[in-house]
């Protein structure tokens, strides 16, 4: 009879890799959705074609590489940095927009490192990094929300991506573009002049926060993630929009709850600064890279020369993170800690 | 006063970073950065050489050059300013620090011919600085210079070990991932 000797530790894992990412995936579907609802199509379009170009990067890349496609093609992690870029960038973008910011994505930030696990920058971050030097123009326009604009439908977008030259696309200024352009009126005053405003920040991109916020929660209540580094970034934002928003003047830079539910926090909190390959790993280094991460967004939405920071906060730390790493050691249990964390 | 000074060091650590955003000093960037001691030895002293040559050579420019009139002088001074600082830092580190300066070995004096520091003398003059103004300069290209240079050599040894093609191996997935972050300092571009 053969007795199988097994030692501990006995606990199992179930997640895979893929498993991981398929949630993720999941995760993003109610933000998807929302954004789907306020602004048409364009981000659906941007995501399916994203996704279609992504794995073919992968499976090319593999192939050059002499690596078994099937295998790493079936971690879903290409399927999420298309799903992450395709979100971030703006709806309607044309076809040639989405495959530079692929192929920057795929092949320059993940496979010349060695795939996935070895990547220093976040990927899909680089690519939207890249498109936003190289594209201001078409990075920089947003449809206008349902509500603030007519919104096209899936025809159109349809035509906006593949044939962007039969299409004239209707963008305005993004809810933090408007505060950030201000400088005569009173944030109350900016609310009730400009159509891009909702309740508590700008519409539609309230409520994609909020989706966003949900799906994020899901994942930290699977155990995804850790908690720290997504909240420490929600703090640090909040808590410097609560220290330089005065009342709300014309020079001031928003309320911690405009802030909070603008542009990419919410996304960027949950989907990107929890990425496991580039962000710190420790305990306290994953709430000193969060913390940082959520300065750096508020400096340079509010300071900075472009309107919401997330993609650059996060390429930042993505640096600074082996950097991290190497000071914020955890002590080994049995081992006594030194004033350098070795 | 204090604004002014912060606005001159932010700009010259972060927004005008000498490495990543006006490219000099790159050959001290990619050489001492595969180990993250060495190039925290080399950051301090560079940061020290460049505080002190950026601030002789100010002394240098308004109190020798310009009452004689040799303005024209100035690139080969500085030179000449650069390396007796450099001399000098060489000999304090071997007499202080023994062990530091078998790590930092030939790239001690290698600082002399680092371009930032020339980039940062001759930039001083360029800009008009006063005595104060080109030492927080100095101190404030050195910082930049340091952090990346830390930071990169942190990120190096961790792609020491990562499963690069090999065409990519060593110094040219150096340089893209120096590209990346070149691309990422970009976001810092009207900080100040």
């Amino acid at each position: 009879m053969a007795l199988m000797r097994v030692t501990s530790p006995h606990a199992h894992g179930p997640l895979s890799t893929s498993a991981v990412m398929q949630q993720v995936l999941l995760a993003t579907v109610p933000g998807v959705l929302v954004l789907t609802a306020f602004f048409g199509f364009g981000t659906l379009v941007n995501i399916a074609f994203a996704a279609l170009l992504a794995v073919s990067f992968e499976a090319l890349a593999l192939k050059l590489r002499g690596r078994p496609p099937g295998f790493y093609l079936g971690d879903c992690s290409a399927l999420v940095t298309a799903v992450l870029l395709g979100i971030a960038l703006p709806p309607y973008s044309p076809w040639w927009l989405i495959a530079v910011g692929i192929a920057a994505a795929i092949l320059m930030a993940k496979h010349l490192y060695g795939g996935l696990g070895y990547n220093p920058f976040n990927p899909a971050m680089v690519g939207y990094v890249v498109l936003l030097i190289s594209f201001p123009v078409q990075m920089t326009s947003w449809a206008p929300p349902r509500g603030a604009g007519e919104v096209p439908g899936l025809l159109e977008a349809l035509r906006a991506c593949f044939t962007p030259g039969s299409f004239d696309a209707i963008t305005m200024a993004t809810p933090l573009d408007v505060l950030k352009q201000n400088d005569a009126l009173l944030v109350r005053d900016l609310w009730a002049q400009s159509p891009q405003f909702g309740r508590w920040a700008g519409l539609g991109w309230e409520w994609a926060n909020l989706a966003f916020l949900a799906g994020g929660l899901w994942l930290l209540y699977r155990r995804i993630f850790t908690w720290h580094a997504p909240v420490a970034m929600l703090a640090v934002i909040a808590l410097m929009a609560a220290l330089f928003y005065d009342g709300g003047s014309s020079a001031s830079g928003g309320s911690p709850l405009f802030h909070l539910l603008s542009g990419a926090t919410m996304f960027g909190a949950f989907f990107i600064v929890t990425d496991p390959v580039t962000s710190a790993v420790s305990v306290r280094g994953r709430l000193v890279y969060g913390a940082l991460v959520g300065l750096l967004v508020y400096l340079i939405r509010v300071f900075g020369n472009y309107p919401d920071a997330v993609a650059f906060a996060v390429l930042i730390m993505n640096f600074a993170a082996p950097f991290i790493d190497q000071y914020t050691q955890p002590r080994t249990y049995g081992h006594a800690g030194t004033g350098d964390g070795k | 006063m204090l604004a002014d000074y912060s606005i001159l060091l932010i700009g010259a650590i972060l927004v005008n970073n000498f490495v990543l955003v006006q490219f000099l000093g790159l050959c001290p960037f990619m050489g001492v950065s595969n180990k993250l001691e060495t190039a925290m030895g080399m950051s301090m002293a560079t940061t020290f050489v460049l505080t002190l040559a950026s601030a002789c050579s100010n002394l240098t420019y308004h109190f020798l050059l310009l009452p004689l009139g040799l303005e024209y002088l100035k690139t080969i001074s500085f030179i000449l300013v650069i390396a007796v600082v450099v001399q000098f830092t060489e000999m304090v580190v071997r007499k202080s620090s023994p062990l530091l300066y078998q790590v930092l070995g030939v790239y001690l004096p290698l600082i002399t011919t680092n371009c930032a520091v020339l980039g940062v003398a001759l930039l001083n003059i360029n800009k008009e600085h006063n005595f104060l103004q080109s030492l927080f300069y100095g101190f404030g290209a050195a910082v930049g210079f340091s952090l990346v240079l830390v930071l990169f050599a942190a990120m190096r040894e961790r792609l020491a070990v990562a499963d690069v093609p090999v065409p990519f191996q060593g110094a040219a997935i150096g340089m893209i991932t120096a590209g990346m972050m070149a691309l990422a300092f970009m976001g810092f571009a009207g900080l100040v």
